[in-house]
């Protein structure tokens, strides 16, 4: 499968080390096609691919965003990229969040640093439907307040007033007067009803595994519960088998991926 | 005409049956006497074949030997299986040049060969079907792979030799070629005769065949032929207990059997290379001096490497031990769940060509002789 | 008294505690209020008060020099503000500041500590409900010391 070229149409920057890129359609698209989860595979040219998720698209679809951190080679390349120039892309890839099929009940979205952006697009869909769920709760912990992401859509969020939102950070300086402590102890602040509750979790996979931990006491089912996963990836094809998790490659039958089905494999070291 | 047809061949016009492929277009390999193996490379001419030759394999051990007679087959399997033909170790996938705005990206534009398989065995037929349900199996098949096994013409040949490290009769894989092929040789040998039974596989494997000397063969000559196989079958060197395998496996990951096994193995990745399901594969994106051009190139890759399972800085599986248990455990238990069969086919190369002969047969009982046992004891010792 | 006791009974860190030990505590507590930016202990200081959030956020800081106020955990409503009043040498750890209208119960650690010699039982009642509160807090901040969000070392 070979990479389209797609030309950046803009770019934000986020933090101190991440960007979001802007990218428009290929030649011949007019627009993206996608599911909230999905990822696609973004090519720096002479220099590599890596995978990145779909963190939305603005104008309906006209253009997609990827939010890239710089911490590799290939990663910081696509971060440096301006408007107007290209980037390779292959995808959309992988599973999505379970949107459709969550209709009915209250979700929780539980969100860590870099992991809100794969959990963006989900938000985004739930809020446009949002008369199809029951109460929408978005958790989201950071490292520190100058490393909060998509801070303008969490305060436009807020005044939506039907959207519970809490943010807290590991630690912050003064001029911050939201929370400080781990995302969990948000936990217990948001009033949720956890036997119609389906929760989304993405971020490191520590931390997913400590929400996880909490949710349970909190009485979410385990079969209520999804993660978006994260392996080296290669191809993104099932092809060239680095993704694997167990039975699981992560590009194909994950990112997104139901707990009770990958609860042992997360509890053993180095599967 | 297809089916079960067997037709009798004379060793002295087995020639006939390269040319005739020759003549069909293809571009015929089989197993060739190099460096002390028995390789798999162009062959033309029967002189080429390792006549006379056998190998002795055991954990860790493979040596060419003479035998007292001039079997053309007489031998098991090489390092080489015909992986290397449809999944290539390395492989251009395509090339990108700047253009004034940004860039292009062209594919590679491979052009497939059309290869004739001389002598693949009942393994390996499973071995190339697995690796078919791989990489043609799901959403995504691989192009390059699907024209290459398109072309492909195959002779299979039923082994009268089972080497010492074999166990294709544990995992129901052979010694008969039972299906999966065009043609299939059986070489029969004794002190008056030297001829091959050749059972026609396809339509494909008829006219190819049509263009060979060949005539009816007997009820003896056909029980001979079968005989041959039974005997193979028989004289199996390991055996692998292959039920519940996949369960048995995945509820014993930190059974203490993995950190004996990690104690031993060196993590060269012999196995991978040499095993015929086995597909892993990594890219490389090269540029030239100027910059102006790039090309990505697919190459043979394995979860032994620590760069594998590289995230965030570190690797998933950083210790042997997890990069053994990786390998094992998705050979015999996930792949099952993957894809619907087992990915071991009995070959026995793996053990072979491992350096210090650890045999995943011998490893599988271990566990399962042990079923359930933990490491060291929970709350200390007294 | 009658309100500061309904208000203690039904205070979450309180919940299902006997009569009789609510009117022991009773007899160490009182309401009180800090507006916001007031200091509800500092570090160094003597442990001799801790404190129950009714209503409002405590931020819980440190300052080191030229580094300013680091906040590493903030607290709200129904929960506990103060660990050092219950062992020696009873001096607090670090700052207690209010970062809007909080209102609280202030208990008296002197008093309570007294009361908790005499009568073992109400010992282990107020042990059952202040231990989890200490595993919790242990728990969070090893979890943050993790850094789990800071980017990859390369």
């Amino acid at each position: 499968m070979i990479p389209e070229v797609a030309r950046v149409a803009g770019t934000r920057r986020e933090t101190a080390d991440t960007w979001t890129l802007e990218l428009e359609p290929p030649p011949g698209q007019d627009a993206w096609v996608y599911r909230p989860g999905q990822f696609n595979m973004l090519y720096a040219f002479g220099i590599g691919e890596v995978p990145i998720s779909i963190s939305g698209s603005a104008r309906e679809g006209a253009t997609l965003l990827h939010t890239v951190r710089a911490v590799g080679t290939v990663s910081s390349a696509l971060a440096r990229l301006k408007r107007g120039d290209s980037v390779g892309v292959r995808g959309p890839f992988g599973s999505a969040w379970p949107i459709e099929e969550t209709a009915g009940s209250d979700v929780l979205i539980a969100a860590g640093g870099l992991g809100f952006a794969p959990v963006r697009p989900a938000l985004a869909a739930l809020v446009a439907r949002r008369e199809r769920y029951g109460k929408l709760i978005l958790l989201y912990g950071a490292r520190h307040p100058e490393e909060i992401l998509y801070r303008r859509e969490i305060e436009a969020l807020r005044r939506r007033l039907d959207v519970d939102i809490e943010v807290t950070v590991d630690h912050a300086t003064g001029a911050w007067h939201g929370n400080v402590g781990v995302v969990t102890s948000l936990i217990r602040r948001a009033a949720f009803d956890a036997e119609h509750t389906v929760a989304m979790l993405c971020g490191p996979e520590v931390m997913m595994r400590f929400t996880l931990a909490a949710l349970r006491d909190a009485g979410v089912a385990r079969e209520r519960m999804y993660l978006s996963m994260e392996r080296n990836m290669k191809c993104a094809l099932g092809h060239c088998g680095h993704c694997q998790f167990g039975a699981d490659f992560v590009c194909k039958d994950g990112p997104v991926l139901r707990y009770d089905r990958i609860r042992e494999r997360l509890a053993v070291r180095e599967v | 005409m297809a089916g079960q047809e067997r037709w009798l061949l004379e060793r002295s016009d087995l020639q006939q049956l390269l040319d005739a492929l020759r003549a069909a277009g293809y571009q015929t390999v089989g197993p060739v006497a190099r460096d002390g193996a028995i390789v798999y490379d162009a062959l033309e001419r029967v002189e080429e074949l390792p006549a006379g030759w056998t190998d002795r394999q055991d954990g860790g051990s493979y040596r060419l030997e003479r035998r007292d007679d001039q079997a053309l087959f007489g031998y098991a399997v090489g390092p080489h299986s015909w992986k290397r033909f449809l999944h290539p170790p390395r492989l251009k996938l395509w090339r990108a040049e700047r253009t004034g705005a940004g860039f292009r990206v062209e594919p590679a534009g491979d052009e497939a060969p059309r290869y004739a398989f001389f002598g693949v065995r009942a393994c390996e037929l499973h071995a190339i079907a697995i690796q078919d349900r791989v990489l043609l199996g799901d959403r995504f098949p691989d192009p390059v792979y699907r024209a290459r096994r398109d072309a492909a013409f195959i002779v299979a040949l039923n082994c009268s030799v089972a080497g010492r490290t074999c166990f294709c009769a544990s995992m129901n894989t052979g010694p008969r070629a039972a299906s999966g092929f065009d043609l299939a040789l059986t070489e029969i040998l004794d002190l008056r005769n030297h001829f091959f039974v050749v059972e026609i596989g396809t339509e494909r494997g008829a006219q190819v065949l049509a263009g060979v000397a060949r005539r009816a063969a007997s009820a003896a000559e056909l029980a001979a032929a079968d005989e041959v196989v039974a005997r193979t079958a028989a004289s199996m060197g390991r055996e692998l207990q292959a039920d519940g395998l996949p369960g048995l496996l995945l509820r014993n990951l930190e059974h203490p059997r993995w950190d004996e096994v990690a104690a031993r193995c060196l993590s060269c990745g012999n196995c991978t290379m040499v095993c015929p399901t086995c597909f892993c594969t990594s890219v490389e994106d090269l540029t030239d001096l100027s910059g102006d051009s790039a090309e990505r190139v697919r190459r043979w890759d394995s979860c032994f490497t620590m760069e594998f399972s590289h995230l965030h800085g570190g690797s998933v599986r950083a210790s042997a031990k997890s990069r053994y248990r990786q390998w094992m455990t998705h050979k015999l238990a996930t792949w099952v769940e993957q894809f619907g069969s087992s990915g071991c086919v009995g070959c026995g190369r793996c053990i072979t060509w491992c350096p210090v002969g650890i045999d995943l047969t011998e490893e599988a009982l271990a566990i399962r002789q042990s079923d359930g046992v933990k490491k060291g004891k929970d709350h200390g010792r007294a | 008294m009658e309100g500061l006791e309904r208000i203690i009974r039904e205070h979450q860190f309180f919940k299902d505690l006997d009569p009789k030990f609510v009117a022991l505590v009773v007899g160490c507590a009182k309401n009180v209020r800090f507006e916001a930016g007031e200091y509800l202990f500092r570090e160094g200081g003597e442990a001799d008060q801790f404190y129950l959030i009714r209503h409002g956020r405590v931020a819980l800081e440190m300052v080191s020099p030229g580094g300013g106020a680091v906040t590493f955990q903030t607290l709200g409503e129904g929960e506990l503000v103060g660990l050092s009043w219950f062992v020696p040498p009873y001096r607090w750890a670090y700052d207690a500041r209010a970062l809007e209208l909080t209102r609280a119960v202030s208990l008296d650690a002197v008093c309570l500590r007294g009361k908790l010699e005499q009568d073992h039982e109400l010992g282990y009642e107020v042990m059952q409900r202040f231990v989890p509160v200490l595993i919790e807090r242990l728990q969070g901040t090893r979890l943050q010391m993790l850094d789990v969000y800071g980017a990859a070392k390369k």
